[in-house]
């Protein structure tokens, strides 16, 4: 197995995903084939081989900073699940 | 002649000297899609009683002397992962299932802006992560041509949709062959353009390096047509690429000439079913007595693609679907105790398997310890995949592939297999992981009556070179002029 239980447990952790016991058997049977798979990648030598993240040559690109007529309020927090007074609710998570 | 059975150009045609008013022809396609829609399962949301008003708004508009365009009154369906203003736009997810955008996405603002007539969102493997369509959280698309078998995906819906003529034409998405792919299962014409060719603002973000909104159509001509409308820099997607957008059709209508067409020896390698094998080379025959010149090139590589193209996908989409947490918009669970709980059972309950398994990948690939190993590695291969085109392009002017390695499979066959359902995609993944442009079209049949679709692929920003290709050859093989038994 390329990753152990554990393994997927803190991968599941850091991607803010919960898993019942079965599906972490499955997923962790899967993923680990997944990725053997992929090690055939470790086999080529990419010694001085740049990276390529972006197949097209554009850094920053700017813009005039100039006010332009933007979503209303309401319509802009309309598909929020919770709101009130023109904001987005979510539990409290700041102690007083 | 049905009417729903016609293209863009025949409709165009007929609107045009006011044989049918856009009116008859969306009847046609809502009647057409009232009678077949249960067998085929193409959408999931129609629109039919809003578009029959606005095809009757836009006769009244040519009656008062307005002018008629290549897309006035042309009924078309949309893949669910384009936002349409106050249209839900679902990604066949759970946890959009509410979410309705409240701006169009720029392909829509422009295809509206000819006089598109919208029939609906199409269903796709949720947030587009799938080749069969199967991936929904909502429902089954059948393929039109036999109703056991898949559509193929993620645009499975669009490309259903076109070939049981439910919509004249559509948009769909393509990371990794989401338009081709199901293009080809259904016998259509799939087109992915060069990487910033079209703007992705309001496409629902997958891979964003790789994403690309295309178009489903019945002909290579109806390709053209959309491709001029949709192209373009965009102010509202940075990587929007301000280029000259050609005439497309006058492209297509140019003469064929002699071009010099390569095929990948390394895509004739095991695995490749005989009937495609075997329905691709009477394409290359065809081909080459239209005047092209066939000769064999090298993409040495090929076989690091999958690879490759699972990593730096599923780690941009791990990063990409983090901001879906039940807060701005969106599903939120009904239990939590604490904002981080919320987050957790949000995700939990709204993201299907597929779509559950690609975040873990790519949080796996891009977590402290394994970036180097994975995800930098799959950067750097990207860079070698994309030097073999360089390479191959030096010597021809096009490359033509399968656009996948069997016919369409059955429903349910890989379901279960996700490593399996990747492999499909061998053809596919490489275009977008160097930018390129694509094309897939019918080259035939199965003998059980499968549709089996040809790739042509071009150097960046070289779509014309491509439709004049596929038309020609179109043309020649007939193999539009063939519809499903529905």
């Amino acid at each position: 197995m390329a990753i152990t239980i554990k393994e997927v447990e803190y991968i599941a952790r850091l991607a803010n995903l919960e898993f019942s016991p079965e599906e972490k058997e499955r997923f962790t049977h899967q993923l680990s084939q997944i990725i053997d798979y992929m090690g055939q990648l470790q086999q080529l030598d990419t010694e001085g081989v740049e990276p390529t993240s972006h197949i097209i040559p554009v850094s920053n690109v700017f813009r005039e900073d100039r006010v332009r007529p933007s979503l209303p309020r309401e319509e802009s927090i309309k598909n929020a699940p919770d709101k009130g007074e023109g904001f987005v609710k979510v539990p409290k998570f700041l102690e007083t | 002649m049905e009417l729903y059975t016609l293209d863009i150009k025949g409709l165009h045609e007929l609107i045009k000297s006011g044989e049918v008013s856009c009116y008859e022809v969306c009847r046609a396609v809502a009647e057409r899609i009232q009678s077949v829609e249960d067998k085929v399962g193409a959408y999931n949301t129609l629109l039919l009683e809003q578009a029959l008003e606005h095809a009757r708004q836009i006769d009244q508009q040519i009656s008062q002397g307005g002018e008629v365009g290549y897309l006035t009154g042309i009924p078309m369906a949309i893949k669910d992962n384009i936002c349409t203003s106050g249209v839900p736009t679902t990604c066949s997810s759970r946890i959009l299932a509410n979410f309705v955008p409240p701006y169009d996405a720029t392909v829509i603002e422009r295809l509206k802006a000819e006089g598109m007539v919208l029939l609906g969102k199409t269903n796709l493997d949720e947030f587009a992560m799938g080749s069969s369509t199967e991936n929904s959280a909502f429902k089954l698309t059948h393929n039109p041509w036999s109703l056991e078998h898949i559509p193929g995906g993620s645009s499975g819906g669009s490309a259903s949709a076109v070939a049981a003529d439910e919509a004249v034409a559509a948009l769909g998405s393509d990371t990794g062959g989401s338009i081709r792919q199901p293009a080809a299962c259904c016998g259509v014409v799939g087109l992915k353009p060069t990487y910033g060719r079209v703007s992705r603002y309001g496409l629902v973000a997958f891979a964003s390096s790789l994403d690309q909104i295309g178009t489903i159509t019945k002909t290579v001509h109806d390709a053209a047509v959309l491709l001029r409308v949709i192209s373009g820099k965009d102010a509202c997607d940075s990587t929007s690429v301000d280029q000259p957008v050609p005439d497309y059709l006058a492209e297509l209508e140019k003469s064929l000439g002699k071009p010099k067409v390569g095929i990948p020896r390394e895509y004739f390698a095991e695995g490749l079913h005989p009937e495609v094998k075997e329905r691709l080379q009477d394409a290359l025959s065809t081909m080459e007595k239209l005047g092209a010149e066939v000769v064999e090139v090298s993409l040495p590589h090929t076989e690091l693609a999958i690879g490759t193209y699972y990593l730096v996908a599923t780690a941009e989409a791990s990063s990409n679907l983090a901001r879906y947490d039940g807060v701005r918009y969106g599903y939120r669970a009904q239990q939590y105790e604490s904002l981080k709980e919320m987050y957790v059972n949000s995700r939990s309950q709204g993201f299907g398997a597929e779509v559950k398994r690609r975040i873990m990948l790519g949080t796996y690939a891009l977590s402290a310890g394994y970036y180097d190993a994975y995800y930098l590695k799959a950067l750097k291969v990207r860079t070698l995949l994309k030097r073999d085109f360089d390479a191959a392009f030096k010597d021809v002017e096009l490359i033509c592939t399968p656009t996948m390695p069997t016919p369409p499979f059955r429903l349910g066959e890989k379901i279960d297999d996700p490593l399996e359902m990747y492999l499909s995609d061998i053809y596919t993944v490489t275009v977008n992981l160097a930018g390129l442009p694509a094309l897939s079209l019918p080259c035939g049949f199965t003998e059980s009556h499968l549709p089996i679709g040809l790739q042509i692929i071009a150097p960046p920003f070289e779509e014309g070179r491509i439709f004049r290709l596929a038309h020609a050859y179109e043309q020649e093989a007939g193999h539009f002029r063939t519809r499903p038994p529905l």
